[in-house]
């Protein structure tokens, strides 16, 4: 049993005895070491003003990952390097990504640009050259600019990003492996008392024995949304435990009919599997929050948390998925369609946790489709979101799984007009239309902020409608703005 | 600058320019704190180091949108960890009141509660986090009223914050009914929250007297110490606002940062110890004010060609629950009604509506973007009707000599410019040949959908309100040569500072790095006007060179004495002076200026000349100039989700003789994206109850990155400025935000080609929803 947190930070251990387990990252460098240079522009995870970087061994090589630190729960710093915008310039002075930044004009207010500066340190340490214009918009999509218009964010980006990495992090790389490795242990992590506490168990087996000794802990993955109920909800959370440790739980363990991703799996590492399954679930991945978010968030939390409008859920009902929930020393397995009760109800225990989410790959004979509508493509939460799986036998409709986001209470499949679909022809839009219809009584949106509920009972229509039209003339170009499965037409 | 554009084809001469070789200006330097930014060095409010015993202040909000507060219970306030002090009315030792100009803001809400979140109390304790979490313990009772939230709430209830106001020329009734033809409509435009990214904070520090230093996140340090000075009690002497930078500011911290900083300073009275407060993004959403937002309804009389013979419209703003600087922001809606538009009989109209919302404010355009955008879809209907290319309606309206009177009696003198640019940019943003092609595309698209549209911008460059167009700067040249730069402008991210500085540094002939630009100061320069209204390098440039002049003047003669030379024979160049067939340093000669005792520093002042204004008659000549430009955009709809993309945008703007290209570029660009914001997906969203439900950037959407398409084209137009302004530039802060008009035209243009006969019912802003709405209205089959 460890009773301390340990982090890296300017190539010297920290090691911390005492703090809230609410605390976050961002309090950690803006109260207690005084680096100001990180700053709080939303508090939720949106805004990226915030955005540090953090090294962490990821199959054994030092991975450089972007997360908000005004969620961010300090104990999840555990074991990483963490690195802030005042440690990127050296004694030969400034970073290329911020002798970029100045070149090109990249900043006019200022108080975005430490985010953003951070965000394209990320991206510079990480990604494959070419860097293309697209890549560099994906990592820039959860900071917000308000004054330059991020044209010359983007031409700074591409700049310094021209080349291989070539700074101080690049030359030292071995030495940083080397530290950060030397982090890592095997012990179970416990910091406060039986009332106060931060847990980060190493096993899963003492996870489970410790959640259900403390039912009414919260259990961390990314605090991507328990983030928000410390900075806005002002909740005590006085009892965390984090699964970030847990071995086992950040495997993805890929089979011939199935990949099983273990709850604690960031969505960042999803991303490749699921677009491999299937490209609508790429497009899905790309425009699920920004960077940051998905490096901290994960599958199984955005799926336990039951957010209505949690954008993985409605594409994994479509594809079929299983749950396995843990309590004590009982596993059991439920279908991903039962798991969602009501609104924020699940069935899940006191003190039971979901372990591994297993998804099921589209087979031959099956066309997969999913659409996220949303005010902005980038980083928003979806108005409506369909997924749609059909069975084909050639051109007709053997079985469909139609799922959606934010129609109702919960995620939920549209079972109404699945069976109206079925034996549908996919060369007579007239046969589809008893399917469109039966959607308007499967579902009884509700209208909010996002959309009414007149927009959103046509829209869930009209995916439907353009699911089965790709599917049935097998091309995206004229049925899509965004998110095409192939190359733009020559006219364009 | 980077070259991103072809040649606007044939260009007026460029105004004479006196003078020799400029070292400084028309330079695209980088702003003045880029590297500290790059690496977070910039102190804003929140990262100044906090004096010892610094305490946090939190402010207690109404839960209920309009009524009687009937008892406030702050028992447990008091008693929670780390509470040190409660503030409520009774402790302001002089008046109950941040209003700017009318008296009827309170600090904190008494008696009655117009707003939901409206200020009650303060809590003041020993963290941030302590003082958030007492703050919410209250118990509050509120005899709640039915609020008003809409346009229409208001008018039934015929509650207004200022009178109506309406101005125009000739009968507007009598033309629309003798026009072959007419239109009318009712358009809403939502408004729009600044979403700067520091929010608002202060940090208020008591001294000797009572007296208060306060530093403040505020476009307008000069009301903040009238504001201070008023709810302490005090004579203005006694307090002083400081402002280094702003995290963005927009218009959001011209009157909206007094209250904060008023709470701070109160809390720092009270407690005899320095207070800080700063707002979670949350509060700040709904404590302070936004864009106003309108439903404008208009007509409009014209003939086969297109031209308008009349146009009568009114503008019911929604201004929230108090006056703010909704006489100004509505009077610039008025007086952009015409855009770049000759309107031979106008009759404009408005009517200040009071909601049980908060106050709206300024924002970038300061009220005129919504008047033009009410007349540019006008415009469009106006083409829709006539069968022809709303580009080619636009040419027939343009303001030209002999039809260029606004309806406010203002000669438009730069009507060539802007029928210069709008045919310089058609030409290099190809727009013929691309409707072509849209055309086409949109014969054989069945659901996805293109549209085009180049509209002009005409925007107005002065303060409406005369005597603010006046501004001051203090100048320091030490015994080394390093010069010392003071204004009453503030940095918000414009490069106003940088400007200033090359101004200065051109005008003494030495390094730009020799001039320091040091934090905006009651102390220093008092009296300014708000850093607002675009005018800030104008006003600041201009009294910064005259007070560098006047130093300059002095060490002249001095020099010149001294050489026994004449004084036009002595010139500042390089660092250096030349006397006669001399040199020596600029510091040098600074040094002997101070031994022979001549003043090396000045208070340099500037009001804008020839401008006036008579509201009563709605006549005058209200601006110095226009700054004018033009926007091509086109984009792609989804007309079965209402999703959408810009897919190219090409502007020419003009800022005369730019001061600065690099930065002017980036106010064009950032000033595009945020309009494009507020006309696509920012959508203010309150419920009945007024309660605003989009209160966080998780609900709330300005651009990102990718809204900005790849094939971006800006360019200057190479002109000048008919008036003497500084260096012949034009001011460029707000003009460029209204570019975006074009953007929610092409929105339309596409959605028009589902069924070119019928007129696109599309209001502002275009949401996907709104897009969808109005693609199943063309189509004939209305959404409830």
């Amino acid at each position: 049993m460890r009773q301390s947190i340990r982090f890296l930070r300017h190539g010297r251990v920290v090691e911390l005895f005492d703090f809230h387990p609410r605390a976050t990252a961002l309090d950690y460098l803006r109260l207690r070491e005084r680096s100001l240079g990180t700053k709080e522009g939303c508090a939720e995870g949106d805004c990226g003003a915030c955005t540090v970087v953090l090294g962490r061994l990821r199959e054994d090589r030092l991975a450089y990952e972007s997360v908000n630190a005004c969620i961010h729960l300090l104990g999840q710093i555990d074991g990483a390097e963490l690195i802030t915008v005042e440690d990127l310039a050296g004694s030969d002075g400034l970073h290329p990504v911020q002798r970029a930044m100045v070149a090109h004009h990249g900043s006019q207010c200022g108080f975005c640009t430490p985010g953003i500066v951070m965000s394209l340190f990320a991206l510079y340490q990480t990604a494959e050259r070419p860097v293309s214009r697209e890549a560099v918009k994906d990592a820039l999509a959860g900071n917000l600019c308000r004054c330059t218009g991020y044209r010359p964010i983007v031409d700074a980006a591409l700049e310094a990003c021209a080349e291989a990495p070539r700074d101080a992090f690049a030359e030292r790389r071995t030495e940083g492996t080397e530290a950060v490795s030397a982090l890592a242990d095997q012990a179970d992590l416990f910091i406060g008392s039986d009332a106060r506490f931060f847990a980060a168990p190493a096993r899963e087996g003492s996870l489970a024995a410790l959640y259900d000794e403390h039912p009414d802990a919260t259990l961390v993955a990314g605090c991507t949304d328990v983030g928000l109920w410390v900075t806005k909800a002002l909740a005590e959370l006085d009892k965390v435990i984090w699964l970030g440790r847990v071995r086992g739980l950040d495997l993805v363990e890929e089979g011939a009919d199935a990949i099983a991703f273990g709850a604690a799996v960031p969505l960042s590492r999803a991303y490749a599997a699921l677009s491999a399954t299937a490209p609508d679930l790429g497009e899905l991945m790309r425009r699920f929050g920004g960077a940051q978010i998905r490096a901290a968030g994960t599958v199984g939390g955005n799926i336990a948390n039951g957010s209505p409008i949690g954008d993985l859920a409605p594409a994994l009902m479509a594809l079929g998925a299983e749950l396995e929930l843990r309590k004590g020393e009982r596993i059991r397995t439920i279908s991903l369609d039962d798991f969602f009760l009501a609104y924020r109800k699940q069935d899940r225990e006191p003190g039971e946790f979901v372990r591994r989410v297993v998804v099921r790959k589209p087979q031959l004979g099956e066309a997969f489709r999913c659409f996220k509508v949303s005010k902005r493509f980038d980083e928003d939460i979806s108005a409506v979101m369909g997924a749609f799986q059909l069975t084909l036998d050639r051109r007709r409709v053997l079985g469909a799984r139609l799922a959606y986001g934010g129609m109702a209470g919960v995620p939920k499949r549209a079972g109404k007009a699945e069976a109206a679909l079925t034996g549908a022809s996919l060369e007579d839009p007239a046969s589809w239309e008893p399917a469109l219809a039966a959607l308007g009584r499967d579902f009884t949106p509700l209208s909010d902020q996002r959309a009414s509920a007149a927009y959103r009972g046509l829209v869930a229509r009209n995916l439907l409608f353009k699911a089965l039209t790709e599917v049935a003339h097998g091309d995206s170009r004229a049925t899509r703005i965004a998110g095409r499965r192939e190359k733009p037409l020559a006219a364009e | 600058m980077e070259e991103r554009h072809g040649g606007p084809g044939p260009l007026p001469a460029p105004f004479p320019e006196p003078g020799g070789e400029l070292r400084h200006v028309h330079r695209a330097l980088p702003h003045d704190s880029a590297a500290k930014h790059v690496t977070g060095a910039a102190e804003y409010i929140d990262d100044i180091r906090e004096p010892e015993g610094t305490l946090h202040v939190a402010i207690g909000l109404a839960p209920k949108a309009r009524g009687r507060l009937a008892g406030l219970g702050l028992d447990k306030v008091r008693a929670a960890p780390g509470a040190v002090a409660v503030l409520t009315p009774g402790h302001i030792p002089g008046r109950n009141d941040v209003s700017p100009a009318f008296g009827d803001e309170p600090l904190f809400a008494a008696g009655k509660v117009s707003f939901r979140g409206q200020a009650l109390f303060a809590v003041v304790a020993q963290s941030h986090e302590a003082a958030r979490r007492a703050a919410r313990l209250a118990l509050v009772e509120i005899e709640a009223e039915h609020p008003s939230v809409t346009v229409e709430d208001a008018l039934a209830r015929g509650e207004t914050v200022l009178p109506d106001y309406a101005f125009g020329r000739g009968d507007a009734d009598a033309a629309l009914e003798g026009a072959p033809h007419r239109l009318e409509g009712s358009f809403r435009v939502g408004g729009q929250e600044h979403f700067y990214l520091e929010g608002q904070a202060a940090l208020a520090i008591p001294g000797e007297d009572g007296s208060v230093h306060v530093y403040s996140s505020t476009q307008h340090p000069t009301e903040v110490q009238h504001v201070v000075a008023r709810v302490l009690g005090l004579p203005d002497a006694y307090v002083t606002c400081e402002v280094r930078r702003m995290g963005g500011g927009f218009g959001g911290k011209e009157s909206q940062a007094t209250q904060w900083a008023a709470v701070a300073a109160l809390a720092a009275r009270i407690t005899g110890r320095p207070c800080k407060i700063r707002l979670d993004r949350d509060d700040d959403f709904l404590l302070t004010g936004k864009r106003h937002d309108f439903r404008s309804d208009w007509r409009v009389g014209f003939d086969e060609e297109g031209r308008i013979l009349g146009y009568a419209v009114e503008h019911l703003a929604r201004c929230g629950y108090s006056a703010d600087l909704s006489q100004g922001v509505v009077d610039r809606t008025m007086l952009h009604s015409d855009n770049a538009y000759f309107l031979p009989a106008a009759r404009i109209a408005s009517k200040r509506l009071k909601t049980n919302t908060v106050s709206n404010t300024a924002f970038r355009g300061f009220g005129g973007p919504q008047g033009m955008l009410v007349i540019e879809q006008a415009v469009d209907r106006v083409a829709w009707a006539l069968g022809r290319d709303p580009l080619d309606i636009r040419y027939a309206n343009l303001y030209a000599p002999g039809r260029d009177l606004t309806p406010y009696g203002m000669t438009v003198e730069d009507a060539d410019i802007l029928r210069d640019i709008m045919r310089a940019l058609e030409r290099s943003s190809d727009y013929r040949a691309r409707r072509d092609d849209i055309a086409a595309f949109n014969g054989r698209s069945r659901f996805l959908k293109r549209g085009i549209a180049l509209t002009p911008v005409k925007f107005g460059i002065s303060f409406t309100l005369t005597h603010l167009n006046q501004a001051g700067a203090l100048v320091h040249v030490y015994q080394d040569g390093s010069v010392h730069l003071n204004h009453g402008g503030t940095e918000m991210g414009q490069g106003l500072h940088v400007k200033v500085a090359q101004v200065v540094a051109e005008e003494f002939g030495i390094a730009l790095e020799r001039v320091r630009v040091t934090a905006t100061s009651t102390g220093k320069v008092p009296n300014t006007s708000a850093t607002a209204a675009s005018a800030g390098s104008d006003l600041n440039g201009m009294a910064a060179r005259n007070a560098a002049q006047a130093i300059k003047r002095r060490m002249a003669a001095f020099a010149a004495a001294a050489h026994g030379v004449a004084e036009s024979d002595v010139v500042f160049r390089d660092d250096l002076v030349f006397i006669g067939n001399q040199s020596l340093g600029f510091g040098e000669l600074a040094r002997t200026c101070i031994q022979a005792r001549v003043q090396l520093s000045e208070a340099g002042f500037y009001r804008t000349p020839k401008i006036t204004w008579d509201r009563a008659k709605g006549q005058g000549r209200p601006f110095f100039y226009f700054a004018c430009g033009a926007a091509c955009s086109e984009v792609m709809i989804d007309t079965l989700t209402g999703e959408n993309r810009v897919t190219r945008i090409d502007i020419l703007h003009d800022c005369g003789r730019s001061l600065n290209p690099a930065i002017d570029i980036g106010q064009i660009e950032g000033g595009f994206v945020q309009g494009m914001g507020w006309l696509t997906t920012e959508e203010l969203v309150f419920d009945e109850e007024g309660r605003l439900l989009t209160h966080a950037p998780s609900t709330y959407k300005i651009p990102v990155a990718s809204d900005v398409p790849a094939d971006f084209r800006v360019a200057l137009y190479p002109g000048s400025n008919r008036e003497e302004t500084i260096y012949r530039s034009k001011a460029v802060g707000e003009p460029p935000l209204m570019l975006a008009i074009s953007v929610f035209c092409a929105i339309a243009d596409a959605i028009r080609s589902l069924a070119p006969d019928r007129p696109v019912p599309l209001d502002a802003p275009a949401t996907p929803e709104a897009i969808l709405r109005a693609c199943e209205a063309v189509r004939g089959r209305p959404m409830p």
